[in-house]
């Protein structure tokens, strides 16, 4: 599907009737999302018996996914919490997700439904949710409504995000060890500040270990698109990197590495099993204990709005299934940082960073907050690249 | 050096995939039929070829499960379009969409699996020369096939007889049909030729390139091959230097953000699009063109006696 990108880019087409495909492409989504949302036993529920919190039994969550299920990323990750939110709460909740729903008018539709069928806690797995999720929840001020990686709040709307810059940070510290050519790939999905953020973490990370190290960015301008993620891939390959990252969603970076001779690692979720040798560890969110507390809110009428960012310390995000490959000293340079993180002793923006253009961004000792943070537009000292629109 | 011998070969590598798909599509059109379901029939074809290479283990088995997946969504189009004379651009989009949700829809199970170790290829001797043998002599053969098979399509097209009669099928129906040759059959042979051409290229893609499966993975490649039939004024070798030259803006874009040049990739990403609008303009403008190139019942049903 042509719009299967987490934040849906309608392709600049040449002719008139491919621009029309790409209309058509995303009314399709609407087609197929719409029998998935209808098709939850749910949808016997009267519209009419108005959602209310913790009056019928279990309490009714339902997830909005922008990806399918099994892209093997992002919204698969998703789906794995929601999970371990249904094992760890069992009878005490109901879920039902929906997945491959466009960020457009589409993604309001679909939360209507959700809270018109009675779900009193509606998750929104993707940044571009954000307008539909507060004009839905604007007008069912009974359901809580929680998005992701958002940054606008509401009394019955709250925001929650994974640090993933700490998992890219400690990838960092494995491809720092890891590097023979001194020369780091990332390939990045959009220049916002979370992807900067991370690919700067990345490079901390790296050159904790490695000062030597220099990291290379190519952009694929969209979340999910395999192809392009391998062409991106190859090229920063070709161009002597030996280890990778990949902000993007699906396996295609690991998998062309797998197939070089590369390093490479997995993100969002698990890859080992996509490309074994080439696999040195996956940053992976674990969004289960931040869903699980959510219901728990919920349940016992403790909800109310804010905005959640967890990581290590939170388990919300971790390098896991470090392989063999990687030796144990750099493992237990990893074990030292996460246990650094989880404890608060360490933090991986103190200064003295410095940009890659040579300004100090952050003076010796300080400590950066969570909205300097949240507004990283440059990249650090050590990266290769500029950063896209830039002056 | 080195990094720009990787480039062509990246290069031609990329290009494999448009070429197949733009010379199966040229077929058809060279034959009066658009069929815009090209995404579609490519991501049919992908997961029938990974499917196949998961469970053989054979690539060239894969590659023929996409071919024949490609034509039977071809030859389906076929008989909507040119018996039924439905709308060839409204049954083309309409392949495209089935394909897509076609595809996630069997492909479920697959999302989650992988091939084995990818080969590796090389030609003795020549791989081995500096520069050119990482460039050239270091590719898949499908990369040399799609060379090939543009020979032989140039060759078919405009030196053998069979060519002259599809290309007259494609120019004035109404004549071949007066002629005594059976129109619908020809362009229905042509419309499959080309889906599991198609199809090859989707298989190459999810088997060998990328190589994996997930919904929607090929990703807008099959309209890029639309476009480059237009872009290359329907010519099979121009369809191939087309298909590099997409290709390589694509390669060239990321190698130049790899080195930490300033480029808009946005820009680049839209520029095939671009090239065909501007060839399109081109040739609209110059009525000699035309004639010398596109098929001129392009997309125009046939009534045999009507």
């Amino acid at each position: 599907m042509m719009t299967s990108t987490r934040r849906s880019l309608l392709r600049g087409t040449a002719l008139g009737s491919i621009a029309f495909a790409a209309a058509l492409a995303g009314c399709s989504k609407k087609d197929e999302s719409a029998p998935q949302a209808a098709s939850a036993p749910e949808a016997a529920a009267s519209a009419a018996a108005a959602p209310a919190p913790a009056a019928s039994g279990a309490l009714k969550i339902a997830f909005v996914y922008v990806g399918p299920v099994g892209d093997g990323g992002w919204s698969y990750a998703h789906d794995n919490a929601r999970k371990a939110l249904e094992k760890e709460l069992g009878d005490k909740v109901k879920t039902s997700f929906v997945e491959s729903v466009p960020e457009s008018a589409d993604a309001e539709r679909v939360f209507r439904d959700l809270a018109a069928q009675g779900n009193t806690l509606v998750f929104g797995t993707s940044f571009g949710y954000m307008e539909p999720m507060l004009k839905v929840a604007a007008d069912n001020k009974a359901v809580r409504f929680e998005h992701a990686t958002g940054y606008k709040t509401l009394d019955n709307l709250r925001t929650y995000d994974s640090r993933t810059y700490e998992g890219a940070y400690m990838a960092g510290v494995v491809a720092g060890g890891m590097t023979k050519s001194n020369v780091l790939g990332v390939v990045g999905s959009i220049p916002i500040p979370e992807v900067i953020r991370n690919i700067d973490s990345y490079t901390l990370g790296a050159q904790s270990v490695n000062p030597k190290v220099k990291v290379r960015v190519v952009w694929v301008n969209e979340w999910f698109n395999p192809p392009k993620e391998t062409e991106g891939a190859q090229s920063l390959i070709d161009g002597g990197a030996d280890v990778l990252l990949q902000n993007t969603d699906s396996s295609a970076v690991l998998q062309t590495a797998e197939k070089n001779g590369k390093y490479a690692f997995g993100w969002d979720s698990d890859m080992t099993h996509y490309g074994p040798k080439a696999h040195l560890a996956s940053a992976a969110i674990n969004w289960g204990p931040y869903y699980i507390q959510a219901a728990k809110d919920a349940l016992g009428g403790t909800w109310k709005t804010g905005k959640s960012w967890w990581g290590v310390k939170e388990g919300a995000i971790d390098l896991v299934s470090i392989s063999d490959k990687v030796p144990a000293e750099l493992k237990a340079k990893v074990d030292k940082v996460k246990a650094g993180l989880k404890d608060g002793s360490f933090s991986i923006w103190k200064g003295p960073i410095k940009d890659n253009t040579g300004k100090e961004v952050l003076k010796e000792g300080a400590v950066a907050d969570d909205a300097f943070l949240g507004g990283i537009k440059f990249f650090v000292a050590g990266v290769d690249a500029p950063v896209p629109g830039a002056k | 050096m080195d990094t720009y011998a990787l480039l062509l070969a990246a290069t031609l590598n990329a290009g494999t995939i448009l070429a197949i798909a733009g010379l199966g599509l040229l077929i058809n059109e060279r034959a009066g039929v658009v069929n815009l379901g090209a995404e579609g029939m490519m991501l049919v074809a992908a997961i029938a070829g990974f499917a196949t290479a998961v469970q053989t283990g054979n690539d060239w088995l894969a590659f023929g499960a996409g071919a024949l997946a490609g034509a039977v969504m071809a030859a389906a189009f076929g008989v909507l379009v040119i018996w039924l004379n439905t709308n060839q651009y409204a049954t083309g989009l309409a392949l495209s969409l089935f394909g897509s949700g076609f595809s996630a829809f069997v492909g479920i199970r697959y999302t989650q699996e992988r091939l084995g170790p990818r080969p590796h290829h090389a030609i003795p001797g020549l791989a081995d020369i500096p520069f050119i043998g990482p460039a050239l002599f270091r590719q898949h053969p499908m990369v040399y096939l799609a060379i090939v098979l543009t020979a032989a399509i140039a060759w078919f097209l405009y030196r053998s007889r069979a060519g002259l009669v599809l290309r007259a099928v494609g120019e004035s129906p109404e004549s071949a049909h007066a002629l005594g040759y059976p129109v619908r059959r020809i362009r229905l042979l042509a419309v499959t030729c080309g889906g599991a051409l198609c199809g090859v290229a989707g298989a190459y893609l999810s088997v060998i390139y990328t190589p994996l499966w997930v919904e929607g993975m090929v990703a807008g490649k099959g309209w890029i091959a639309l476009a480059l039939t237009t872009f290359a004024t329907w010519r099979p070798s121009r369809v191939l230097l087309g298909a590099y030259l997409f290709g390589g803006v694509t390669m060239l874009q990321f190698h130049l953000q790899g080195q930490g040049v300033a480029i808009s990739s946005q820009l680049l990403t839209m520029l095939p699009y671009l090239a065909t609008i501007a060839v399109l303009v081109l040739i609209s403008r110059n009525p000699a063109w035309i004639r010398a190139n596109m098929p001129a019942s392009l997309g125009k049903p046939f009534f045999p006696g009507g």
